[in-house]
């Protein structure tokens, strides 16, 4: 990751202005603020483990997540079952376990999506501004008036469920902040001197848009997403409650409570255990976001 | 001030256009026949229809026209006060709107002013003591309440309050009008699951907001002038921390119906979200028509009215 000597420019906050050498670069001093939060790493950490166990599931895994196995079926935890098993007789663990990789596959092509159609838009709205920014201001209006959860619920239903279509609809229901967000950056990076400057050279819009102003709105968007990240994965999680997420029996913590739900007064950990999954995520994601956002633009504080 | 106004109701009025467009196309495309649903639903025994039965009923509801004939024809009929007719409940979708909606508004008043109370009261309490065990406590608690899902906490306290101690029923919905200690014992944990990640954004937002202020010359100078403590706070601390708070509020409507989807589920609530729901699954478009617009409209109105109490609370704010 490379960061334009630009940003430099944005105040740093009070607080840590003394621990900051100046002689450091910009990249130094973000990994140094990043770093120097106990939270911030503490969420690095959650996402770094929750990464590794989406990819090695069928190593960590002890059971085989889709065996039935009806002789032992709801099943207490143990030390055999971790977490007990389903009324299938299927390793509640395991499904925990890979459970992660739907999580994170949604959560990573929704936001992808999202990112790469909110932040062109952002972009081209805020840089040629009149009719186009209008149009897609309205547009991105529209969106934002249904809540998300709703959205996602009405497009994904019509698409049908499952994991392609849920990263569908989730993705266009989180194409408005991306967008917001890069649509302001853009318009005041653009007041920039250096712009006019590349402009006086010579530059086509088009560099411009790729040389100068996304390097410099980069970071604020890395925290957007960071934060749309763990916001993804909790929606998809009530999709998921509803019924429209990541169909059956494909393992998500979403359906997982729902199907939980029905034994709560005999066997609560079915409900409680991927819950817990569903928090400690978001939390890392969470809290990964603030870190950045202090450490790469303290401005966007409270912007979502 | 008026032009403003003025010019933010035609915008809003746009965007509901737009809102109604989009949802009348998106629900067109779904696949499966809602008639063909209905029918083999109420009759028994799938197959036993007619198909000229079929037509008559796809006549009766207008569903032989072409698509843009039946958005006018929509829009005209809400223009005139009538949103169609559910194909589900063989009933005007007015009179389920009627029926489900002052239910999710009470829960979802509830929620927004114990949400705003909690939120701000908290986040300022974090804010003046930084540092101090309360505010760890506190800013702890609000990053898990903007984390943990709504309808998680849900479960975690039927469990708890109603299967466990027994306190509280487990869901359902009571008119306070018709048995008041009933329907509060009811509202209880909906409410509490609704506010939560409001309070808890509201308390981040809120303090970062008011540690902003609080560094201000013009604090300095309030505390120099010997001003008492409470003045201070209220008058020149909060008052000028608080328009990304109300930001923030005005989300908030956006959320609780967002919440409400999920959290009428769990506790098994005959709200607008419930019926919503239900109507995705049953391909009514009528009633999502309806629905999602009725949600966009409350959305939209409450947007506007953050936008203009901006200026009351900071009088720079010009609008033009």
């Amino acid at each position: 990751m490379t960061i334009d000597v630009e940003t430099g420019e944005k105040p740093i906050p009070p607080s840590d202005v003394a621990k900051v050498s100046p002689r450091y670069g910009e990249f130094r001093r973000v990994v140094r603020v990043f770093f120097g939060r106990k939270l911030a790493v503490f969420g690095l950490v959650i996402i770094l483990v929750l990464i590794l166990t989406a990819i090695f599931a069928p190593w960590i895994a002890p059971y085989d997540p889709y065996k039935m196995n009806l002789s032992q079926t709801l099943l207490e935890p143990s030390s055999k079952h971790l977490l007990g098993t389903d009324s299938l007789g299927r390793d509640t663990l395991s499904r925990i376990i890979y459970g992660s990789r739907s999580s994170l596959l949604v959560a990573i092509g929704a936001i992808g999506m999202a990112a790469v159609i909110g932040e062109l838009l952002g972009l081209i709205s805020a840089y040629f501004g009149g009719v186009v920014y209008q149009i897609i201001m309205r547009l991105t209006d529209t969106i934002m008036a249904v809540p998300l959860i709703l959205i996602a619920l009405v497009i994904a239903s019509v698409l049908g469920g499952g994991l392609k279509n849920v990263i569908i609809a989730l993705g266009i229901g989180m194409v408005p902040v991306q967008c917001r967000v890069m649509c302001g950056q853009v318009l005041s990076i653009k007041q920039n001197d250096y712009i006019m400057a590349a402009r006086a050279t010579g530059m086509g819009n088009f560099r411009i848009m790729i040389q100068q102003i996304f390097p410099n709105a980069f970071p604020s968007l890395l925290v957007v997403t960071t934060v749309g990240l763990g916001t993804t994965i909790l929606a998809e999680a009530g999709l998921s409650f509803l019924g429209v997420g990541v169909l059956p029996p494909e393992a998500a913590w979403g359906s997982m409570i729902f199907a939980g739900y029905k034994f709560l007064l005999t066997y609560p950990i079915l409900s409680f255990a991927p819950g817990v999954a569903i928090m400690l995520v978001v939390f890392g994601f969470n809290m990964m976001g603030d870190g950045l956002r202090d450490a790469l633009d303290p401005r966007l504080r409270g912007v979502f | 001030m008026t032009a403003y106004i003025i010019r933010r109701l035609l915008l809003g009025l746009l965007v509901l256009i737009l809102v109604t467009i989009l949802v009348f196309v998106v629900m067109r495309l779904m696949q499966g026949d809602p008639l063909l649903l209905f029918v083999s639903q109420s009759q028994v025994g799938a197959g036993s229809y007619n198909p000229e039965q079929l037509a008559e009923l796809r006549h009766q509801y207008g569903l032989d026209k072409p698509l843009p004939i039946q958005y006018i024809d929509w829009v005209n009929g809400v223009l005139h006060g009538n949103l169609g007719k559910s194909i589900f409940y063989n009933d005007d979708v007015w009179r389920l709107v009627k029926e489900h909606l002052p239910i999710t508004l009470y829960l979802g008043v509830w929620s927004f002013i114990i949400s705003s109370i909690l939120g701000v009261a908290i986040g300022v309490i974090c804010a003046l003591r930084r540092g101090k065990w309360i505010d760890s406590v506190l800013t702890v608690l609000a990053n898990l309440g903007i984390t943990v899902p709504s309808f998680w906490v849900g479960i975690l306290l039927i469990y708890f309050f109603s299967l466990k101690l027994r306190w509280l029923p487990t869901g359902g919905y009571t008119s306070p009008f018709s048995d008041f200690w009933l329907s509060t014992k009811q509202i209880i944990m909906p409410v509490f699951c609704l506010s939560l990640f409001s309070i808890a954004s509201l308390t981040r937002q809120t303090r970062s907001s008011v540690l902003e202020v609080v560094t201000r010359d013009y604090i300095r100078t309030a505390w120099a002038k010997g001003l008492r403590e409470g003045v201070i706070v209220i008058r020149h601390t909060v008052k000028n921390a608080l328009i990304p708070v109300i930001t923030i509020l005005g989300l908030q409507v956006s959320f609780i119906f967002g919440g409400a989807v999920l959290v009428e589920t769990v506790f098994n609530i005959p709200g607008m979200g419930r019926l919503m729901t239900q109507a995705v699954f049953q391909h009514d478009y009528q009633v999502v028509q309806a629905g999602v617009l009725i949600v966009a409209l409350i959305v939209v109105l409450s947007n506007l009215i953050v936008d203009i109490s901006y200026g009351w609370f900071d009088p720079r704010i010009r609008y033009t």
